[in-house]
């Protein structure tokens, strides 16, 4: 299965990217051929095998329900790119 | 031997006996820093370091020091360091003063270690070869033509080019250990949550593992002493206590039993690289070790897996990056959709954006079974093929990469880039822990020996390296004009 540059084109819309027509030509060709490596996969006989998605059997830690983080909002609003009355900025969204 | 050449153990000794201070010892690998091509660093902290050197040496002066008092390093620019730019490597953080410290860099601070600057790397930590960094390639000391490997290439770098005694790494699929193999220096990547990944900056969050780059595995060890350790910031950190990693270093080998995975000596590995580690291999033989060929017969789909699964992680990782909190804003955005699109597309780089999309794609509707969940169950199997290996043998050894350094710029097409990551990816996929020793030379190049070993089995990793070092000499040399 290969796919095409309209469904790179999505893919790359789905991630927030956008492609110039020269860099959608060559990342059709670049996803293909990593998704034909991929396809080695299919070989492989998974029958009854558990995913694994953590290398360590663990389990998630829980805490108490307790405050312990500071207000650093001042530091971390410093370096936004934008930002008002302590919001960060973007384009106006709704009119 | 001038300064620059001593370990960090030989450098402790100095600063505690009074050869030398942390301000002369700093200010010394500054002017080499300073004075080096290679493109190590992509900022070098002058002011911050010498600030540092001086509260080192007071300390020492009032004999309040501990070991690693005063010795300077290299940060992989991977780590948050308050009020210094941490890039990842990434047009997308040029812009990025951290407001905090990541836990290793805390950790660090606390002992009294002098940060020089933070090392180069690929960005976001995707690359094998360092020419993925927005802020150009690192070159090999060794040969300034050839690539350093990758990502943690400025580190290796650092350390190999004697511009600092250490440098810190990070190891998702061969990270720390390919550049030092390809730098000739130790490197370590522990156990899977050993090293807390708190201010870190993510990657593949089930993969992404610390760890010290050092000449010596008495070094790492010492590094590793204080990098590692619970941390409550990390959901993914170990809640195990921390050994000292020296204690055993000294410990005879004697009836170590070695495995080697016959999968790792077949088609693809360079005869001379071939050659070297088997050379090793037979240098712990006549150490009273034991060798035993053992099968690994899943690590062949390594690398699809991993190129699916780290990916995956990545473009979810690499979502905040909006251009909405922190890092790159494109210039006049029309609209909320606009700003997203170009920040995103003008802030990373194409080996970025690759991973993102072959990810987008492995997780969206209809092609998630097909790629994520089955690259998930083979990497049980991966899992499982270690498994039965540790019930055989104490430690498996083979090539860290297929081949020495290449040249610079000589590998364009990303898969035959991946395909170079064939022995470092499964240590990663299991979550195990693995090193690479300097064993030799082939065409003038260094050339690693990698170790894999259980769970947790860090300071037996580290005694089998050190041992070997007591009795061979390729950790000690460096590039010859240096």
């Amino acid at each position: 299965m290969s796919l095409s540059e309209e469904q790179v084109g999505q893919i790359a819309y789905l991630a927030r990217l956008s492609l110039s027509n020269e860099a959608l030509k060559s990342n059709t060709k670049d996803l293909n051929s990593i998704l034909s490596l991929a396809e080695q996969l299919a070989q492989i006989d998974t029958d009854n095998i558990t995913p694994m998605a953590h290398p360590l059997h663990m389990t998630q830690r829980l805490r108490e329900d307790k405050v312990g983080e500071e207000d650093q909002s001042e530091s971390f609003q410093a370096i936004a790119p934008k930002i008002g009355k302590k919001h960060y900025l973007v384009p106006t969204v709704i009119e | 031997m001038s300064i620059h050449h001593k370990t960090i153990a030989q450098l402790s000794q100095g600063l505690s006996s009074g050869e030398f201070s942390s301000v002369e010892l700093t200010q010394h690998y500054l002017d080499r820093i300073n004075a080096s091509d290679l493109n190590a660093f992509i900022t070098v902290t002058d002011e911050f370091a010498m600030k540092q050197a001086q509260a080192a040496d007071d300390k020492i002066a009032k004999g309040v020091g501990g070991i690693l008092t005063g010795i300077p390093y290299a940060h992989k620019d991977i780590f948050c360091t308050n009020g210094v730019k941490t890039s990842a490597g990434s047009k997308m953080l040029d812009n990025f003063i951290s407001p905090y410290d990541a836990t290793v860099s805390h950790k660090l601070n606390q002992a009294d270690l002098v940060m020089l600057g933070k090392a180069n790397m690929d960005e976001f930590a995707m690359g094998s070869s360092n020419e993925n960094s927005y802020y150009g390639d690192v070159k090999n000391p060794w040969n300034v033509d050839k690539i350093p490997g990758g990502s943690s290439g400025g580190s290796a770098a650092a350390v190999a080019g004697r511009l600092a005694p250490f440098a810190t790494g990070t190891d998702t699929g061969g990270s720390i250990r390919q550049p030092s193999s390809l730098c000739g220096i130790t490197g370590l990547k522990p156990t899977y949550g050993r090293v807390s990944r708190y201010g870190m900056i993510a990657y593949a969050s089930s993969l992404d593992q610390a760890g010290p780059m050092t000449q010596t595995a008495e070094d790492a060890a010492l590094v590793l002493n204080v990098m590692a350790g619970f941390d409550e910031k990390d959901s993914t950190s170990a809640e195990r206590d921390v050994e000292d990693y020296t204690a055993s270093l000294n410990d005879s080998i004697k009836g170590l039993t070695i495995g080697l995975p016959k999968e790792f000596f077949s088609e693809g590995l360079d005869d001379e690289v071939a050659s070297q580690v088997m050379a090793a291999v037979k240098e712990f033989e006549a150490m009273g070790a034991t060798v035993k060929e053992v099968s690994l017969p899943n690590s062949a789909y390594a690398i699809p897996t991993y190129y699916i699964v780290a990916p995956c992680e990545c473009s979810s990782n690499l979502s905040r990056l909006d251009g909405v909190r922190y890092g790159y804003r494109c210039e006049d955005p029309k609209d909320l959709e606009d700003l997203y699109l170009r920040s995103r597309s003008e802030g990373f780089g194409e080996e970025v954006k690759r991973r993102i999309m072959i990810g987008a794609y492995a997780l969206s509707a209809g092609y998630y079974d097909a790629y994520y969940l089955k690259a998930q169950k083979t990497r049980h199997l991966i899992s499982e093929d270690f498994k039965k290996a540790f019930k055989e043998v104490d430690v498996i050894m083979g090539p860290v990469s297929p081949t020495t350094a290449f040249d610079l710029g000589s590998v364009k097409d990303p898969v035959s880039m991946y395909l170079a990551d064939i022995y470092t990816l499964s240590a990663n996929l299991a979550g195990l822990p693995g090193m690479s020793i300097p064993a030799g030379f082939a065409q003038k190049l260094p050339v690693g020996l990698q170790l894999i070993g259980n769970y947790w089995s860090e300071s037996k990793l580290l005694n089998i390296a050190h041992q070997f070092q007591q009795q061979t000499d390729w950790h000690t040399q460096a590039p010859q004009e240096l």
